[in-house]
């Protein structure tokens, strides 16, 4: 599941609408017009550099610390033997592994097993989001029937009303699904993906609708002609053509749904079947003080996939649509 | 390189796109083997799931939905199983998820909205008093033993009973005590077995004590009568209600003669008061927004988290904006250093999961032992999170740390797509570098933007996680008659009424709290829709 409104999704967004915005946003693809180049070899006193660019390094460097500081605390706590919040605040004091492992044997905490849960819940939600997904954007984008125009502004629309907003009705569907089947109902995991691929269609759907109209339509016709069937051009020609969209939107929805928490803490209840974020919420929100270098522990270990595959997916996205838009 | 949004993208897509001419009639049935295999073998995987569902359904007798049932497979069916029809092929999938998850969803909480489903007020009235009459039974004192035989069929269990006239009796739950004649005996002359049924052994009575025990059944079709029930798996007693339901009048009578009337709002009421549970649920009309508009303990919360929404939603936007806009315009300094590096420090924030950065703050402003009270104010006790107006700051510091990296990445591309001959031409004429920015290159700037901010406005309306993970909502206005707080927005309002631990679960004014959100976000898209155009440059 994707939520709309992720800026995420929103910059996914404005990439595609405004592909010379994101483009430079990256610095890297779109070509910024250049500016009027000053020799860099020019000398010039240090005065001149100060007001020139000095200042602008005493800002980067007061961001670095707002913006790094929040995350190296976390990373100095999971190192931190003490075990309590308070003991916490000598940073990088001492360096101790202890927190990682104890990490993995607390008995009401199965942190390995919210980890799991997570990595698969968050896998199978993006593989049919995608999958679905690109099934729809190939409908709107090769073919011409009725109701084309009227399906693609829902698709826009219904970005607009988050799942979360029905969260009640959610919870009673899911248990009365659950009378007839088990395997799906309240409590389940399948239950919970299922939920989350309801989103599926919807801004990504719209995202990969204006990648694939950038694939040129002869290359299908072309293999029309030699004999292909529409189900052959889609998944042996189309879908490799438009791989970076599938990753993109692959990547954007894992992320999504492996931070979902709403729909996830009432879906899951038991601890053994949650995931991470519902897990650490409740390990947490109890005991702060008490539980705070091990959660730390886990939050590093928890956080690291994600910003891995962030930090990645960034120049990916961008690849990705600026290859397409550039057409 | 134009900064004009439709340019581009769309403008390049449009183009070439001409409906594919239809292809020649010889290579239309270009429907390989394969593919009919693979469609029809999960086709029949689908089907035979439907089945199944129909029949559960059936048996549950829920026509509405078997009729549902029955034409979604039938239609899904037709879809794959007919030449052509081509883009529902390929949109099917994604719209029965879509409409069953996402669009039911949504008319469903309108349902909920105007009912009283909630907390012991989750099912039909019969079964209401079914429950009241079970939960009220109490064993007969002298009561006849019945011996016991436990079976099972397709999950359901089953008490096979030999009365003490010999009588052999079958029954379930669902299913009052029936004579039956074709059965096994043991040799102690105890009915053990009846074809088509496992009988449970005692392994399997333990593993399922639970179940067992809580097991009646009904002696006749008449609930009066009284049930068996078991404390054991082996002998079972007759248990009869101390509440006797009368259907003529519609209501129950106890032993001491206090009568309980139907209250109209979906609970047996006795005349000084006493409620008996469960209730059942019942459409209640506008009731739950009449309460929630008039109740005085309601609508005060109700009013002041809805305006603590916008203003959330709108310093959110606006102060991310300002410091990305503002570090934007920093470093968009050709030729300096090292200006990759801050780049990646600073969307760290943002590719930190959401949810744990919340949980992070929460330690960091902790008002005993979080760093920035200990060390960076000296052992001060600021309540960064326990103080209504402090809180509030709290959580707009938090957000402005999650979210500046995201509109300092769109207002550095926004700049650098704006032409750097408009700023040499107005710089040419005169201008200073404020002039310039401020009538060149923010307007300019604005109109690329505009979209994101409203989006990310709507992200924020309802941004669950921060709230939630930092302050719960909390603090707690006491006053107030639902669970609300002094960060509490619309959503996590809703998250708490629902399925708030302490004040008991409200699903229908949830329900009414989310359809309240849903016409705010509804009408604010309409508008901003409207404003950006962004409708009309659909192809």
């Amino acid at each position: 599941m994707t939520n709309p409104f992720n800026p995420a999704d929103g910059e996914q967004i404005g990439a595609r609408l405004y592909p010379s915005v994101s483009g430079a946003a990256a610095g890297t693809a779109a070509p910024t017009p250049s500016p009027r180049v000053i020799p860099a070899t020019r000398r010039k006193g240090f005065l001149y550099w100060a007001r020139d660019t000095g200042w602008r390094h005493l800002i980067g460097l007061v961001m670095l610390v707002f913006a790094a500081f929040p995350l190296l605390y976390v990373l100095s706590a999971s190192l931190n033997p003490s075990g309590t919040l308070v003991g916490s605040n000598d940073l990088f004091r001492t360096i101790d592994f202890g927190n990682y492992v104890r990490l993995f044997q607390l008995p009401q905490q199965p942190f390995a097993a919210w980890f799991v849960n997570t990595m698969v819940i968050g896998l199978v939600a993006a593989a049919g989001t995608v999958f679905l997904g690109a099934l729809a954007a190939y409908a709107f984008s090769r073919m011409r029937f009725t109701g084309r125009r009227v399906g693609l502004l829902t698709l826009l629309l219904v970005q607009m009303f988050p799942q979360l907003l029905g969260v009640v009705a959610i919870f009673l569907l899911l248990t009365g699904i659950g009378e007839i089947f088990p395997a799906i109902g309240i409590g389940t995991q399948a239950g919970l993906v299922l939920v989350y691929l309801g989103g599926a269609l919807g801004v990504n759907t719209y995202l990969m609708y204006g990648f694939f109209n950038t694939v040129p339509v002869s290359i299908d016709e072309a293999a029309k002609i030699d004999g292909a069937s529409h189900a052959r051009i889609f998944f042996t020609i189309i879908l490799r053509l438009v791989a970076p969209i599938l990753a993109v939107v692959g990547l954007l929805s894992f992320i999504a749904s492996t931070s979902e928490f709403v729909i996830a803490s009432i879906v899951l209840t038991d601890p053994q079947t949650q995931t991470l974020a519902v897990g650490l919420y409740q390990f947490v929100s109890q005991e702060t003080s008490r539980n705070w270098t091990i959660f730390s522990a886990g939050a590093v270990l928890a956080a690291l996939p994600v910003v891995a595959l962030f930090l990645y997916l960034q120049k990916y996205i961008i690849g990705g649509l600026t290859a397409g838009s550039v057409k | 390189m134009s900064i004009h949004p439709t340019a581009s993208a769309t403008g390049a897509a449009t183009a070439p796109r001409t409906t594919p001419p239809p292809p020649p009639r010889r290579i239309r049935q270009a429907r390989s083997t394969r593919g009919l295999i693979i469609t029809i073998a999960l086709l029949s995987i689908l089907d035979a799931i439907a089945v199944f569902a129909l029949f559960m359904l059936f048996l549950q007798e829920e026509w509405l939905l078997v009729g549902i049932v029955l034409a979604v497979t039938v239609l899904l069916n037709v879809v794959y199983l007919r030449p052509g029809w081509l883009p529902a092929k390929y949109l099917a999938p994604g719209l029965v998820f879509l409409a069953i998850f996402q669009i039911f969803v949504v008319v469903y909480s309108g349902y909920i909205a105007f009912t009283n489903y909630g907390d012991g007020r989750n099912g039909s009235k019969d079964d209401a008093i079914e429950t009241i009459l079970i939960t009220a039974q109490e064993r007969v004192p002298d009561s006849p033993t019945y011996r016991l035989t436990v079976l099972e069929q397709f999950g359901e269990y089953f008490f096979l009973v030999t009365d003490p006239e010999g009588e052999v009796l079958l029954g379930s739950s669902d299913q009052p005590l029936e004579r039956v004649t074709d059965y096994g005996t043991d040799s102690t002359g105890k009915a053990d077995s009846v074809p088509g049924f496992t009988t449970l052994t005692f392994n399997d009575l333990l593993g399922n004590q639970r179940a067992i025990t809580d097991l009646a059944v009904q002696v006749s079709d008449d609930p009066n009568d009284g049930a068996l029930r078991t404390p054991d798996g082996s002998s079972a007693y007759l248990y009869l209600s101390n509440l006797e339901y009368d259907a003529e009048t519609d209501t129950f009578i106890d032993r001491s003669g206090t009568v309980y009337r139907d209250g109209g709002d979906g609970a047996f009421v006795s005349e000084g008061g006493r409620e008996l549970t469960p209730g059942w649920t019942i459409n209640v009309g506008f009731d739950n927004f009449v309460t929630a508009f008039t109740t005085e303990n309601i609508r005060g919360p109700l009013i002041s988290v809805t305006i603590w929404t916008f203003a959330f939603a709108t310093l959110s936007v606006a102060t991310t904006f300002a410091l990305g806009l503002f570090l934007a315009i920093v470093f968009n300094k050709p030729l300096m250093r090292g200006k990759k590096i801050y780049r990646i420090i600073m969307i760290l924030p943002y590719a930190f999961p959401g949810f744990l950065s919340g949980l992070v703050w929460l330690g960091l402003l902790n008002e005993d032992f979080g760093y920035v009270n200990q060390v960076i104010f000296q052992g001060a006790s600021i309540p960064w999170l326990t103080d209504p107006w402090l809180a509030k700051f709290s959580v707009l510091l938090v957000n402005l740390w999650l979210g500046f990296p995201y509109m300092f990445l769109i207002c550095t591309g926004a700049l650098q797509s704006i032409p750097e001959e408009l700023t040499e031409a107005a710089t040419v004429d005169g201008a200073r570098p404020w002039a310039v920015f401020r009538l060149i290159k923010f307007p300019l700037l604005l109109v690329s933007v505009a979209p994101l901010l409203i989006s990310s406005f709507a992200f924020n309306f309802n941004n669950f996680n921060i709230i939630y993970m930092l302050t719960g909502g909390g603090p707690r206005d006491v006053t107030a008659g639902v669970d609300a707080g002094a960060t509490d927005i619309l959503i996590t309002l809703v998250y708490k009424v629902a399925f708030g631990e302490g004040t008991g679960r409200d699903y229908g004014l949830a329900s009414a709290f989310a359809i309240l959100i849903f016409l705010i976000v509804a009408t604010v898209s309409i508008i901003s829709f409207r404003q950006t155009k962004a409708l009309e440059e659909l192809n």
